[in-house]
């Protein structure tokens, strides 16, 4: 769909550039299927990401036909972003990029058939689309869901608000969608008709359908695997969290202490790192999970917390990026990053790539006494989304521009 | 879809009411049937994959006819049939520009679904902009809002223009004209702010309708949010002239009008700032005709409509935002006297943004054109 103005301005004028250095970032294509990576931890662990940004370190940067504050899923060489637009936010698109030049593959819209109102920050598209590597899935605030195949083709539509009437929040909705042996996980928690819904990948259809707290839930599902290998959902909520299988929609284990209804919990090395009370870890096992330690210091902001190479990071949202030992919560050191924050942070070849809600993207070197920014790269446009990382690049995204960050000679 | 109601929807598709409706080719009348066929809950979706495999594969010269097919299609069906369109105008994007005719044709039909031509515009766009372009201004009073509110922003655009080259009188008569166009609240709004700049008064209770004269009374419990299932008196009849037991004590209905721009019904303002508390509000609408509306409702608070006795809907969230036209109830208007009955809930909570209890209520016809009651 390059016919449309806002796509052939930035394409010509960054073609041949993109080209140019193609081959090199193609090299290291791979895969982000979902929020914070295919891990959902925020880590690509042996991805090399350039440390030194400048303005020279973006290879290409493309205008949106809509706002979001989703994260772009990365599936071989195509990039896939959703974004709404419409004054009442209530046009749907699902977008695919070629990772190479940033160029248009195809754009796919929809109308929205739940609620759109949302607070002015949230927007229709926040939720992060997520992909099994045959399809790609997008959820919106609406409830809306749709599945296409990687070349835009429908394979089903959901319109969950539409089926559930009472299933919406008039601030919006952000939870990002999992996807694991062929059953999605739509989050769809609210005041009023709250449930998590597990739908047939293939079909749409309700595999199970789970009533959840009557409560404001802004938070992501994390995947981990069960005792047995099965694939468990950990869903947080105001009460705690639940771990429930994903075939089935059966609660396994609970865990009921409380926990944030804005950051997400993050597994990493079979634990979890739950927003709750500060910050709690639990080992999973049994009927009930351990708790391994509690650290009210490391409490997170908006942000969800990060585990790499043995630190827990954790950020609150005017900047402070905490530091502690995974082991058991020592707070070791404390770094002022130039906030405020809304997106969590990433983490590529040891450092940490973090951008605030001025578009000012730092990295971090946590391997230095106590942390230090070691660039930075003004973006220029409000972010509040989380990056991506893949191909060897950093991909963010705001309101009107996706970028891709990682050009070959700054590697 | 089961093999016995196949058929019957088949029939259906050709008895629709299309007025000038394209020719659906023999081949695709079963597919066209099958993602019609989708509804809630996903049911009909493993049929519909199949059938708009079928469609999108369709060469572009069938484009209008399944524009034409959008219409009396649910919102579930709509989003299939779009994204299949859009998908041939993918693929054979030279041809859209052989439909240019077609497509026109269809715009100018005003009995397709509004979506339906939206889409057909947005194709028409990108077949031929100059000549999409040109057809805007045709929108103004179009009964598809999307369209509607293209034209209306490019009068209101040019009205703006036109005041500030100084050219007042032409600037009032364009804002006045796109003013009594618009239907959606943004763009009331923004017009009248304009307006009312260059000196014109603009009355804004009436531009939107609101219902304004109410009968409330209160106030009864909410404890814990309990109120919300719990069938006060006036959810057990309406007696407007008789005492009931409230919170502490007897209560009674009360006259309120409201005098805000924007059709507040505060309850705070009689009864005082209570939390845990219930309110009702009702009103006579009278209407010369039997017809369907929509009830649009902006609510902070937990909240619950009946229109003469019918609960339209409820939703118990607070707090979260409040818009105009928040929620669309559809309803039935009988001839001659309506009430209206609104309960309002307040809850436990005391920050400062919570101390709102109130509500706002229009009657519309489903574009949003104001429906007043006619006593």
């Amino acid at each position: 769909m390059n016919s449309f103005p806002f796509f052939r301005t930035a394409a010509r004028n960054r073609w041949l550039a993109a080209a140019v250095v193609s081959l090199a970032l193609t090299a290291q294509a791979d895969n982000w299927t979902q929020w914070r990576g295919p891990l959902g931890n925020g880590v690509a662990p042996d991805v090399k990401l350039p440390t030194q940004l400048d303005a020279q370190a973006i290879a290409w940067a493309i205008d949106l036909p809509g706002r979001g504050l989703s994260s772009p899923i990365i599936v071989g060489e195509r990039v896939f972003l959703s974004a709404s637009s419409g004054v009442k936010q209530d046009r749907l698109h699902v977008l695919c990029f070629n990772l190479a030049d940033g160029s248009l593959r195809w754009e796919r819209q929809f109308w929205a058939t739940g609620r759109t109102m949302t607070h002015e920050k949230i927007g229709g598209a926040a939720p992060t689309p997520t992909s099994d590597g045959e399809r790609i899935y997008a959820l919106y605030s609406s409830n809306d869901c749709v599945a296409l195949d990687l070349d835009g083709n429908l394979v089903w539509f959901r319109g969950l608000g539409r089926d559930y009437p009472n299933a919406s929040n008039s601030l919006g909705m952000s939870s990002s969608l999992v996807v694991a042996e062929g059953v999605l996980v739509a989050q769809v928690e609210n005041d009023s008709e709250s449930f998590t819904a597990g739908l047939d990948a293939k079909t749409g259809e309700n595999r199970w359908k789970l009533d959840r707290p009557k409560k404001a839930n802004w938070t992501s599902p994390s995947l981990l695997k069960g005792a047995d290998g099965r694939s468990l959902v950990a869903l947080q909520s105001a009460k705690g969290l639940a771990a429930v299988d994903v075939r089935t929609g059966a609660v396994v284990w609970n865990y009921g202490e409380g926990a944030s209804t804005v950051p997400s919990t993050t597994v990493a090395d079979g634990k979890l790192y739950v927003p709750s009370n500060g910050l709690t870890v639990l080992e999973p096992g049994g009927e009930s999970p351990k708790q391994l330690w509690r650290s009210p210091q490391l409490r997170p902001g908006t942000s969800s917390p990060l585990v790499l190479g043995g630190k827990v990071f954790t950020l609150n949202d005017g900047g402070i990026l905490s530091c502690g030992d995974a082991a058991d919560g020592k707070r070791l050191w404390q770094l002022r990053l130039k906030g405020p924050f809304s997106s969590t942070p990433v983490a590529a070849g040891g450092f940490l790539y973090c951008v605030n809600e001025k578009g000012l993207l730092q990295v971090v070197d946590p391997s230095l006494t106590e942390g230090g920014v070691v660039s930075e790269l003004e973006l220029g446009q409000e972010v509040l989304g989380t990056p991506s990382v893949a191909g060897g690049s950093l991909f963010v995204r705001s309101d009107r521009k996706l970028w891709r960050i990682g050009r070959a000679s700054a590697l | 879809m089961t093999s016995r109601s196949l058929p019957r929807l088949l029939a259906g598709l050709a008895l629709l009411p299309f007025a000038h409706a394209e020719p659906l080719p023999e081949s695709l009348r079963e597919p066209v049937a099958a993602v019609r066929a989708v509804s809630a809950e996903g049911r009909g979706n493993v049929a519909a994959a199949a059938a708009w495999q079928k469609l999108a594969g369709t060469d572009a010269k069938h484009i209008p006819a399944l524009l034409t097919a959008m219409d009396g299609a649910n919102d579930y069906a709509l989003n299939w049939l779009r994204s299949a369109i859009e998908t041939i105008a993918d693929r054979q994007r030279g041809a859209l520009a052989e439909s240019v005719a077609a497509l026109e044709r269809f715009l100018g039909d005003t009995g397709h679904s509004p979506r339906a031509r939206r889409l057909a515009f947005e194709l028409l766009t990108r077949a031929d902009a100059t000549k999409a372009s040109a057809l805007l201004p045709g929108f103004l009073n179009d009964p598809g809002n999307e369209l509607r509110r293209a034209a209306v922003q490019q009068l209101a655009d040019a009205a703006a223009a036109k005041a500030k080259a100084g050219d007042k009188a032409v600037a009032v008569g364009d804002f006045q004209k796109a003013l009594a166009a618009a239907r959606e609240a943004d763009q009331i709004e923004g017009i009248a702010k304009q307006l009312t700049e260059l000196g014109e008064k603009v009355d804004l209770q009436k531009t939107f309708g609101w219902v304004t004269r109410w009968k409330v009374i209160g106030p009864f419990d909410n404890t814990g949010g309990a109120g919300f299932n719990q069938a006060f008196a006036p959810e057990q009849g309406l007696e407007f002239s008789a005492e009931t037991d409230g919170l502490k004590g007897k209560v009674s209905w009360r006259d309120f009008e409201s005098k805000s721009d924007y059709g507040l019904v505060d309850f705070n303002q009689p009864f005082t700032s209570l939390k845990s508390v219930t309110g009702y509000a009702a009103a006579e609408f009278w209407s010369d005709s039997a017809r369907p509306v929509e009830v649009r409702l902006g609510c902070k608070n937990g909240w619950k409509v009946w229109l003469n006795g019918k609960f339209l809907f409820g939703r118990d969230e607070y707090h979260r935002g409040v818009e105009i036209d928040q929620y669309r109830l559809a309803a039935q208007l009988q001839p001659g006297r309506n009430v209206i009955l609104v309960k309002c809930l307040q809850n436990e909570q005391t920050e400062d943004w919570t101390k709102e209890w109130e509500f706002q209520l229009r009657v519309t016809d489903a574009q949003g054109t104001p429906i007043v009651s006619t006593k």
